[in-house]
């Protein structure tokens, strides 16, 4: 069966087209007057363009972290451009009617029309095309219930104060080396904040698309849920396919005050690259959220996209019973490489967290699960529970786990469990025997093994991510 | 009339290892065979190779199913051009229900015969009849597929299975080992309530007592990779009081 995996592992990226529209690039390079040149482009107070410059001499400072299980040759960080925005977007469109028509196919063809009419029901999304934001829907009907979702340019405009004080207060500049490069040089990303004992009436999302030529997209999100208030957030990617890699440094921030939920998910679709590996997006994201007293953060990702990987959604459960919750999948094939988990920072009393992580490992691909449990010397009665199971399609590809736990508090309670299994023989014939051709039977047995995620996604997500997958495994079997 | 499966001087085996040595069988339309023999003598590796299954090679001989050529088809396609496999030891798909599993298979044999698909409400109905007449609580339907299922439960999920894709013809893999004799009967049952002019069973077994509840039409011994004598059912008694000595068969165990 081996060879016929290898044989059939070319598998179609249906978002892989370029969307021909004229765009403001900056020059590839990194440097000092790029900075203060986004900052004025953008409009940034001065306090801002401080931020960035700060966080730029950490980065100067800085060396990419080498301890991830990834092969990446050494990217040129003078190559990249740092800012690329649709011409059409200059003067600001104020409603969809001037949003550039070739901009409103881009996302029909992907399945996301822009209308509000046209939209599932109960979805605001905001689209980010490269680096600004294009469109955010549901505006009005948000705004009576007192949420705000915008884009975040808009926010440090319009909420100055919310913005710098909670900007940064998650995942700090110098954080690590992308997350100082992030909040260098970011040009737009998501802006939520759900006001207190607001249950937010839709489901917020946001589309990223990188679409135009050695540009690498630097996203921020920041969504705070006041107290007692309750979200649920979704995120999607894709890109074109290319020859070149392009780069994806995003900071995701999340502020759970007491009392509050938030669910945040992301079906990753990026470029994975063609089958040896040429091409294909590097994803380094830095995805944190801080979990105040009584509050949930609930992260929960289906990863099939991207050459290479590398990303730990997080929670710091600071408050008192706050919970956090990390549910996974990632799937990598051909030439992929992905080194993804969690951390769970256990801080405050009875503060509990789950993480369910399920690594799905075909052609010569390699996927780690790197996940750290941590609880302080506060965490009286904290516990963890941790399940990370590893399935191997074929037999030239890696499944690793590093689990790493530190506990400095004798009645904290940390469970781990670990399983490896392969798609078996057996379980083929039987699906065969039963009428069901290979590549079913394959899609069917990793749809089963990641059943427990999915549960956790929202159902239209749920749905979309099943079919992702289905897709992602096509000719995965001979 | 074309018999419906029809097995002609099969030579086959796994690994280089000879284990049909020329084996003849022919089954018509709405027959019961009941196939016994000791172990090693490639009971099982019939119905293995009968259905296709990666790793068994035939060296020799044919096999078809209503005058098919059953060798030249891919595992999916000898199932659903309508034959089924009960396994003996039946494997658990974990996360995959029951439901969607059985619904799947059931659409792709519709499919093939150029049939409509069944939607979700038309097949829960009929999932829901084939549940209760294997006995098994409904909640079965949304377990995975054999998962932590009890040996017996695991053949009566078989059984449901094979009520629902309705195959011309049943090739029955030790469906009674393991089975308590209430367990038994259920599965019997079931089988029975699928016997027509149109299908016919192949039963293996290494107990006579299975054979009080399905009644062959025909009893065959398979020794050493071949047929070695025929008869009706009262051959199987005779091997129940006997053994299989009378036939000369006294070397049989090593091979197990």
């Amino acid at each position: 069966m081996t060879d016929e995996i290898d044989q059939a592992l070319d598998k179609k990226y249906e978002a892989g087209f370029v969307t021909d529209i004229e765009s403001d690039t900056f020059e590839p390079g990194l440097n000092e007057s790029v900075i203060r040149r986004l900052s004025k482009l953008k409009n940034d107070p001065e306090w801002l363009l401080e931020w960035r410059l700060s966080a730029y001499n950490t980065w100067l400072k800085m060396e990419m972290p080498d301890w991830a299980n990834l092969g990446i040759d050494e990217i040129d960080y003078q190559a990249i451009s740092y800012y690329s925005a649709p011409k059409s977007m200059k003067d600001k469109p104020q409603s969809l009617d001037e949003v550039d028509p070739e901009l409103i196919r881009t996302y029909e063809k992907l399945g996301i029309p822009l209308h509000e009419q046209e939209r599932l029901a109960g979805v605001a999304v905001d689209i980010v095309f490269d680096s600004v934001s294009v469109v955010t829907t549901f505006r009005d009907k948000l705004a009576e219930a007192g949420v705000i979702f915008c884009p975040i340019s808009e926010a440090i405009e319009k909420y100055p104060d919310m913005v710098k004080k909670y900007l940064g207060s998650v995942v700090p500049r110098g954080d690590n080396f992308f997350s100082a490069l992030n909040s260098a040089m970011f040009t737009d990303g998501s802006f939520v904040y759900i006001p207190k004992g607001v249950k937010c009436p839709m489901e917020l999302s946001t589309y990223f698309r990188i679409n135009e030529l050695n540009t690498g997209q630097f996203e921020r999100t920041l969504i705070i849920a006041d107290e007692g208030s309750e979200l649920s957030y979704l995120e999607g990617c894709t890109a074109p396919q290319r020859d070149e890699n392009q780069l994806h440094a995003a900071v995701v921030e999340l502020v759970a005050l007491d009392d509050s939920k938030i669910k945040y998910s992301t079906v990753q679709n990026w470029y994975p690259g063609d089958e040896n590996g040429k091409g294909g997006i590097y994803n380094f994201v830095t995805k944190r959220g801080i979990a105040h007293t009584n509050s949930r953060i609930s992260w929960t990702q289906v990863e099939t996209g991207s050459a290479v990987t590398w990303k730990y959604p997080s929670c710091i459960l600071k408050g008192d019973n706050s919970v956090g919750e990390f549910y996974s999948v990632a799937l990598t094939r051909g030439c992929q490489q992905a080194d993804t988990g969690t951390k769970m920072i256990h801080l405050g009393k009875n503060t509990r967290s789950t993480i369910i992580a399920k690594g799905i490992s075909a052609g010569r691909s390699n996927n780690a699960y790197r996940g750290l449990v941590k609880m302080g010397p506060k965490a009286e009665n904290a516990r963890n529970f941790t399940e990370c199971d590893s399935l191997l399609i074929g037999d030239k590809c890696g499944a690793h786990t590093y689990p790493y736990i530190e506990s400095r508090n004798p009645t904290a309670i940390v469970e781990h469990e670990a399983t490896t299994s392969k798609v078996s023989d057996e379980q083929m014939f039987l699906c065969q025997q039963r009428g069901l051709d290979p590549e079913k039977a394959v899609s069917m047995i990793v749809n089963g093994f990641c059943k427990e995620v999915f549960k956790e996604l929202p159902m239209e997500f749920a749905v979309e991510a099943g079919k992702l997958l289905e897709i992602s495994l096509e000719g995965s079997v001979g | 009339m074309v018999n419906m499966l029809s097995i002609k001087n099969l030579h086959a085996g796994i690994e280089e290892k000879n284990i049909l040595k020329g084996l003849d069988l022919t089954i018509n339309p709405g027959e019961v065979h009941a196939i016994m023999g000791p172990n090693g003598a490639g009971k099982s590796t019939l119905g293995y190779v009968l259905s296709g299954r990666d790793g068994y090679e035939v060296t020799e001989g044919e096999a078809t199913l209503n005058g098919q050529d059953l060798l030249d088809m891919e595992i999916e396609e000898r199932a659903v051009a309508g034959l089924f496999l009960a396994f003996q030891y039946p494997v658990e798909i974990p996360g995959v229900s029951n439901m969607v599993f059985m619904k799947e298979s059931v659409n792709a044999a519709r499919i093939a015969r150029g049939q409509e698909e069944y939607t979700a409400g038309e097949f829960l109905k009929l999932a829901k009849e084939a549940c209760k007449q294997v006995q098994l609580p409904l909640d079965f339907l949304k377990r995975g597929v054999n998962e932590g299922f009890s040996g017996g439960e695991k053949k009566r999920n078989e059984i449901m299975q094979m009520i629902l894709l309705q195959p011309s013809i049943c090739f029955l893999d030790e469906t009674d080992s393991g089975l308590d004799v209430d367990a038994l009967k259920t599965v019997a049952d079931g089988v029975n309530s699928q016997r027509s002019p149109e299908r016919s069973f192949v039963v293996v077994t290494h107990y006579q007592r299975l054979l009080d509840y399905i009644k062959p039409d025909f009893v065959h011994i398979l020794a050493d990779g071949k047929i070695i004598k025929s008869g009706d059912a009262s051959l199987a008694l005779k091997i129940e009081n006997e053994g299989y000595g009378f036939l000369g068969l006294n070397y049989v165990e090593e091979k197990a």
